[in-house]
């Protein structure tokens, strides 16, 4: 999330504040912002959900489907994420067709899922070769006050987590429309969620601000897991155009173990409860 | 006015409200912090978010008015807010709610001392029971006026409806899905709040001259009481910004 139109002064005083130790407001530099859910916003929904960052608010909803299978996975059921960086968010976006921005948050949540194992493609199946699930899952930017990727990866997993299935009748092998009480089949030990490390100034700065995500040289989206009751990363993807040195790096990892131990079990609890 | 006793083959609603009665209403402005204004309006399981942005700096340049500024409204329902998934991105149906939602705000919006500029109005759905136009311009017109734009009077919208030969108030997706007799029709219509000028009207089903005239006052009591909601939700957040 970089193009975001600021003064050089601008950029070099919070570049200066965030090395001499200080956020603008009052944060740690990997201190986040509290977290707000709110479950079953839409009554049409195998689930929809609202979620607050501080300020940055989104919305994620689950809706299924049968479908025929793809060719290479006749067993499995179908997944699909899109998400729309709607411009009653930010005056930085546009109406239209999806920019780089939402396209690789769609694409870094769908494959964060999708590899952790976290949705059980089996189970979805209905018949072998000819009928299975199909999921999508629609997130949608309310208003970006900075860190969307965390924010919408998060509300990603609680809207899978509090996910019910529809009812399918066997004999017309169509969905009625009606949901059962069934949640959608999904791994629980293989939940993993994003957070996004930023390198402003000497820092590495979690959960940034507008801001601060716009003056930084590079960011490192990692997906925590756990694995044996330890910390085990599951996903990564770097963005910007700044590099990464050894220490930067060793100091990510250290703060990846502080993340895990803190908020592991804080977010297992949104997602499951 | 209650509806007149007419041998109609729709006498109860699902949800137990009389005729001409809407479903709870709630309202609130502010809903989207970086936003210039933003509102939320919700009767019954119909739900709509508003946001506006600007007057900004409109691009592309050829679209400027130099004269005044220009109002663009641009509707949509989220993938999950009805049964079956919408896909995201406009279509046909929320281009065209877009178009007479916008006439319906044009209407009473004045941008002559914002020339060149744009403002931007955003309505999303988050779910849907049916009235997801007349709640979104609900929202909207609380969004422009939270957001300050200069205007000549509220605009506040209602659905009213025939099941059969009953005219009914605020439609839900049942009513709208009732086929027997002589079915449904819909009628969204929005209310100015000073001239009770109609700025949206539209008609899909069957109906007679005498059982639209009947259905448009119905419409305009009902605006009247949503424009209290409208009304009361702008002024307390007035006080909230005072505090």
């Amino acid at each position: 999330m970089s193009n975001h139109i600021m003064p050089t002064l601008q950029k070099k005083r919070i570049i200066e504040h965030i090395t001499s130790g200080k956020r603008f407001d009052g944060r740690k530099m990997d201190e986040f912002r509290d977290i707000v859910v709110e479950k079953a916003i839409s009554k049409n929904a195998e689930s929809a959900i609202s979620l607050k960052l501080g300020k940055t608010h989104v919305y994620a909803g689950v809706k299924m489907a049968v479908t025929t299978p793809y060719p290479d996975s006749q067993d499995e059921g179908t997944f699909m994420t899109t998400a729309e960086l709607h411009p009653m968010a930010s005056s930085r976006f546009d109406i239209g067709r999806p920019g780089i921005e939402a396209i690789e948050l769609a694409r870094v949540i769908d494959r964060g899922i999708r590899e952790s194992g976290f949705i059980d493609f089996k189970k979805l199946c209905i018949k072998e070769g000819e009928k299975v699930y199909q999921v999508f899952l629609d997130i949608i930017a309310i208003n970006d006050d900075g860190n969307l990727f965390d924010a919408a990866g998060i509300a990603a997993l609680i809207a899978l987590g509090q996910a019910r299935l529809p009812v399918y009748n066997e004999e017309t092998e169509k969905i009625e429309h009606e949901f059962s009480k069934n949640p959608l089949p999904l791994n629980k030990e293989a939940l993993s969620f994003n957070t996004t490390f930023h390198k402003i100034g000497n820092q590495i700065v979690i959960d940034p601000s507008v801001e601060e995500q716009a003056v930084s040289d590079f960011r490192l989206g990692i997906a925590i897991g756990e694995g044996n009751k330890k910390c085990r990363i599951t996903a990564m993807q770097k963005g910007k155009e700044g590099a990464i040195d050894t220490e930067d790096m060793e100091k990510i990892l250290n703060l990846t173990e502080e993340v895990y131990s803190k908020k592991y079990a804080e977010i297992k609890k949104l997602v499951f409860d | 006015m209650a509806a007149k006793k007419v041998d109609s083959l729709y006498k109860k609603r699902s949800d137990g409200r009389k005729m001409d009665e809407i479903r709870p209403i709630a309202a609130k402005v502010g809903v989207v912090p970086s936003a210039d204004g933003s509102a939320m309006f919700e009767t019954g399981g119909t739900r709509a978010i508003a946001v506006v942005r600007g007057p900004r700096v409109l691009h592309p340049q050829n679209k400027r008015n130099p004269q005044k500024g220009i109002l663009r409204v641009s509707y949509g329902m989220m993938p999950f807010s009805v049964w079956d998934r919408i896909r995201p991105g406009p279509s046909r149906r929320s281009e065209e709610i877009s178009k007479v939602s916008e006439w319906a705000l044009d209407a009473v919006v004045d941008l002559d001392a914002f020339p060149n500029t744009v403002v931007d109005v955003f309505i999303q759905i988050p779910q849907a029971d049916a009235g997801t136009r007349v709640a979104g311009l609900n929202a909207a017109a609380m969004a422009l006026a939270h957001a300050g734009i200069p205007m000549k009077e509220m605009v506040s919208a209602m659905a009213v409806g025939k099941a059969d030969k009953t005219i009914i108030v605020d439609v839900d997706k049942d009513e709208e899905d009732f086929h027997d007799g002589e079915g449904a029709t819909d009628i969204p219509m929005a209310i100015t709040s000073r001239t009770k000028k109609i700025t949206l009207l539209q008609l899909d089903g069957k109906i007679s001259t005498e059982e639209l005239k009947t259905a448009i006052e119905m419409g305009k009591k009902a605006c009247g009481d949503v424009l209290e909601v409208q009304m009361k939700a702008l002024k307390e957040a007035n006080t909230e910004d005072k505090e």
